[in-house]
């Protein structure tokens, strides 16, 4: 799937929800539910600054596919990161470059993506963009 | 007895919504909120006497130097100052801080000893660090027990002839303890070291008496005690004030100025450069006015009320961890299990409560208990039970979805 069908896919799911609490159930079950990371990638270069919580984000290179892996100490954020890696893992990192963002909108996280909140939502996609465009600048 | 809803209609912020639900503001710690009196003081200065002062002869600019000044005798007063030009007018506590770490950059020498408590604002660790580094001066700093009071007999066996300076704040940002801090400046002086002591914490709460304590520096910022942001205040014993050198140079802290030498004015305008922030000093005077009207004995055994209140609701929620237990402000910093602070305070947002979350910028304090933050619920004279118990309500769902 492309990261526009996975986005709107994730869209799709958060629309069946009613209110906040069921999104946010929702959203500490994808946390609780993203695999465990590698205890050695929870380094500090892998470290996310800017979170409140702390945000651990390591890419690396299969085939010609970027994959990412995560981890946070606080459940919202990793369920936070669980939906981007959902949406930007598994792909070239050129498509990861050029994704757009817009479906945090849409599913209600929108209030996350203000640059001083504490949770760093922008920060991280900054960092998964900042990982594609360091191994496209390898494939090239 | 506080009338609490008559209270409670001063301040329009509290009949407002968040995410759908009415606002429980339990942020008081980080800024406390701002009563219709001061709103006025506000609306009224610029509606009638917006002037720049001390400078201008025409009656609008004296009528604001006028009301700058009874302000600042307010301010005073409300710290039992001995002279009005002692009560330097800052743009808050870490302002105020910073110049008197300024001023005793030209007095430390190498060897000589700054001592801090571990419970500080991290930010005022800093001014301490880049004075040490400067003149050569040593850092040291009073160790912290489990249950947030600092050790005292550290304390005594780290002073010394060498020791200049004392900092320590009256009451703990991260975890509301009160701090000793009479002791603390009594033994200071026996080996002739000064003291500053940060009130930030402590002024909502506990009325302050300079003179009593005999303290060489006191700070404060207003928009802790009602008042505006951008406003604070540095108590120096007048003595102090005249060996620290000038902070900031501008308009306002001269005498006379030619190119090959500038006198200085005298206090308090050595430490005022510039045009202040003349609305927000009078604004703050009317805070204290609306805080002394209430009075603060009243507001401490309020407060007190809601705190054991709270307490009790909250530990029975279970699995609760609150650190700082001993002698404090109406201050509660916890956790519950392995939560993470930030997810309860994410969830309780939700729900129209405000509370802080984090390391309160006391990371050595957090270091020590060896957790991420806390959440820091931090109670105000215009809070109630009904907003505790809705609070613990809050928690429980929290707890319930997070664990």
């Amino acid at each position: 799937m492309t990261i526009q069908e996975i986005q709107n896919e994730i869209v799709d799911e958060f629309a069946m929800f009613d209110d906040w609490m069921q999104r946010y159930e929702y959203m500490i079950d994808l946390g609780k539910s993203l695999p465990l990371i590698d205890e050695n990638l929870k380094k500090d270069e892998n470290l996310i600054k800017g979170c409140q919580s702390k945000v651990w984000v390591h890419g690396e290179m299969e085939n010609d596919k970027l994959v990412f892996t995560a981890d946070s100490d606080a459940i919202i954020t990793k369920g936070i990161i669980a939906i981007l890696i959902r949406a930007f893992s598994n792909q070239h990192p050129s498509a990861i470059i050029e994704a757009n963002t817009n479906f945090i909108d849409k599913i209600g996280l929108k209030e996350h993506l203000s640059p001083t909140r504490a949770n760093g939502l922008v920060s991280m996609i900054k960092q998964l963009k900042l990982y594609a465009v360091a191994y496209q600048t390898q494939l090239n | 007895m506080l009338d609490i809803q008559k209270i409670r209609k001063d301040f329009p912020i509290l009949h407002r919504e968040v995410n759908g639900k009415p606002l429980i503001y339990f942020d008081n710690a980080a800024t406390s909120q701002t009563p219709q009196q001061v709103i006025d003081c506000i609306v009224d200065y610029y509606s009638r006497y917006n002037a720049n002062i001390h400078r201008g002869v025409h009656t609008l600019s004296q009528e604001a130097t006028d009301a700058y000044e009874e302000a600042r005798i307010k301010i005073q007063q409300h710290f039992n100052a001995a002279k009005p030009y002692e009560m330097i007018l800052t743009s808050g506590t870490t302002d105020s801080i910073n110049l008197v770490a300024n001023g005793f950059s030209s007095l430390l020498k190498k060897g000589d000893e700054i001592i801090v408590s571990a419970l500080e604002h991290h930010s005022n660790i800093v001014p301490w660090q880049m004075l040490c580094e400067h003149t050569g001066a040593i850092l040291k700093v009073i160790p912290m027990f489990e249950n947030g009071k600092l050790d005292m007999d550290a304390y005594v066996s780290l002073l010394n002839e060498n020791t200049k300076l004392v900092f320590c704040n009256h009451v703990s940002n991260a975890l509301g303890s009160i701090n000793p801090i009479e002791f603390i400046i009594e033994k200071a002086h026996e080996v002739n070291a000064a003291v500053l002591i940060d009130g930030a914490q402590a002024s909502p709460h506990i009325k302050a008496d300079v003179q009593a304590l005999d303290v060489d520096f006191y700070v404060a910022s207003a928009h802790k005690i009602c008042g505006p942001t951008g406003v604070g205040l540095l108590y120096g014993k007048e003595a102090w004030l005249n060996k620290l050198p000038p902070y900031k140079g501008g308009g306002e802290m001269i005498d006379q100025v030619t190119f090959e030498k500038t006198t200085y004015a005298g206090l308090p305008h050595k430490f005022e450069a510039g045009t202040p922030n003349i609305c927000g000093v009078i604004a703050f005077g009317a805070a204290l006015d609306y805080m002394n009207d209430i009075g603060f004995e009243a507001i401490a055994s309020y407060e007190h009320e809601l705190l054991e209140y709270a307490t009790e609701k909250l530990l029975a929620v279970g699995d609760v961890t609150i650190y700082g237990t001993e002698d404090k402000v109406a201050v509660i910093s916890f956790n519950i299990g392995n939560i993470h602070p930030y997810d309860i305070g994410t969830i309780i947002d939700k729900l129209g409560i405000a509370v802080r979350t984090g390391h309160h910028c006391a990371q050595p304090i957090m270091d020590f208990y060896k957790i991420p933050g806390t959440v820091r619920a931090s109670f105000s004279f215009y809070n109630t039970k009904e907003e505790i118990d809705t609070f613990i309500e809050a928690i429980k769902k929290a707890k319930m979805m997070l664990s």
